[in-house]
């Protein structure tokens, strides 16, 4: 029997708002009226489930995945792991999470990625996992660059990895960005800026784990990602109107 | 609560590529199949319909870049009663016109809900995925919650898809302006 408490609502003093005109594109891509709420019924308390036998025995391997045989992707080889929980430090198991990112010259491969930096012929930039009992994932990658990207200025992204994460229930599907841990363009990017709390920045940023950090092998980040927890109760949630 | 939720950021332009990585031209990524390709296993009872549509931005210029998932209730109603991940589809919207198409069934009603089918929006420029839904202009309203608190006919029927073939519907996304689609917070 899944559970069918609701979740709790989304906390928009975390959240980003829609419009952020620092970030050019949200300007014509911002909704302008209010989100209408809603009292979750059974499709958002459910949502779709995924079996380990989706998943390859290199799908959280980056380095290989898309690699030649026995070819592997360039740059600093690393490990990203950490737990999916709620917001009640509950494991959110048996959940898919999906990664991507550019390679270690900042270039995506993605046909409207012009970037100078070549495309790695052995890195695809893609990956995936699901989370074990205790909500721990983990994977191996190379540390992907920052690159410059039009948003009218001299925008650089930091590095960055793109993590998309399903949980028990459609409401708390949720895509975001690791960052890392002392990277000078966290502050100067108008992208993790449509962010307004630091703290919640802080928590987007992995931190080295030099416990798991395998000597003469590769280094590793920390990466927690929370998502939405549960109501004590069935009827906390009411329709607010629009 | 003991830990904060984790802030939303943009999916970017390359979400393909992470979610849909047989679109996005990464050659036998995982095998070859992207997940979510067919939303109900083939041999799913109900009826067959196909939905479509584009996704416009403030200005009215098509959206290329965006990807959107769905999630539905079978024709007896049930959420996630045909498998694993039964109901469930993503798409990427094509990248010269910005559209998508979804072949599906048509989902029952519910005690409480006139059917509809769950869409989740992401793309660049938008920094907290986009929730919203599809009725069907030809389907019982009832009493459905979303549709009696979105009592302005203009905004209304935003959230209903038009019916263009017997078993044909279209349904368009419009992120700002006039046209503003209902966006809700799940």
């Amino acid at each position: 029997m899944s559970d069918m408490r609701p979740f709790t609502p989304q906390d928009m003093s975390l959240q980003p708002p829609a419009l952020t005109p620092d970030y050019r594109s949200s300007r014509l891509r911002a909704p302008s009226h209010k989100l209408l709420s809603l009292e979750q019924g059974a499709g958002e308390l459910t949502g779709p489930t995924f079996g380990h036998d989706i998943i390859g025995p290199n799908d959280n391997d980056l380095i290989i995945n898309y690699a030649a045989p026995g070819a592997a992707a360039i740059g600093e080889q690393i490990m990203v792991h950490g737990y999916l929980l709620d917001e009640d430090a509950r494991p959110v198991s048996q959940a898919l999470l999906e990664f991507w990112q550019a390679n270690a010259g900042g270039r995506y491969r993605h046909k409207k990625d012009g970037y100078l930096a070549p495309l790695d012929p052995n890195f695809g930039g893609c990956g995936r996992t699901i989370t074990d009992e205790t909500g721990y994932f983990s994977f191996r990658t190379v540390r992907p660059g920052p690159y410059p990207w039009p948003n009218g200025g001299n925008d650089w992204r930091p590095a960055h990895i793109h993590f998309s994460c399903f949980g028990q229930g459609w409401a708390q599907r949720l895509i975001t960005q690791m960052y890392f841990e002392g990277d000078p363009h966290i502050p100067l990017c108008p992208i993790v800026q449509t962010i307004a709390d630091p703290k919640a920045i802080d928590r987007l940023t992995a931190r080295l784990d030099m416990a798991h950090t395998v000597p003469m092998g590769f280094r590793a980040f920390r990466f927690d990602i929370v998502l939405r927890g549960r109501m004590s109760t069935l009827f906390e949630n009411k329709l607010e109107g629009n | 609560m003991s830990c904060s939720q984790s802030a939303s950021q943009t999916a970017g332009p390359y979400v393909h590529i992470g979610c849909t990585p047989r679109v996005a031209g990464l050659k036998n990524m995982y095998g070859g199949n992207d997940l979510g390709a067919d939303i109900f296993p083939p041999n799913v009872a109900g009826r067959k319909i196909v939905i479509s549509g584009q996704i416009f931005d403030g200005a009215g210029d098509p959206v290329l870049d965006a990807m959107l998932e769905f999630w539905q209730a079978d024709a007896s109603g049930r959420y996630g009663a045909n498998g694993p991940c039964g109901g469930w589809a993503r798409r990427a919207v094509d990248p010269e016109a910005g559209r998508y198409e979804l072949h599906t069934i048509l989902p029952a009603a519910t005690a409480d809900e006139a059917a509809h089918v769950k869409v989740w929006v992401v793309a660049r420029g938008i920094n907290l995925g986009l929730h919203t839904r599809i009725y069907f202009e030809d389907e019982p309203q009832g009493h459905d919650p979303i549709l009696a608190a979105t009592n302005e006919p203009s905004r209304r029927s935003t959230l209903i898809a038009k019916r263009s073939g017997d078993d044909a519907y279209i349904f368009n996304i419009h992120l700002q302006g006039d046209k503003e689609t209902v966006f809700l917070n799940v």
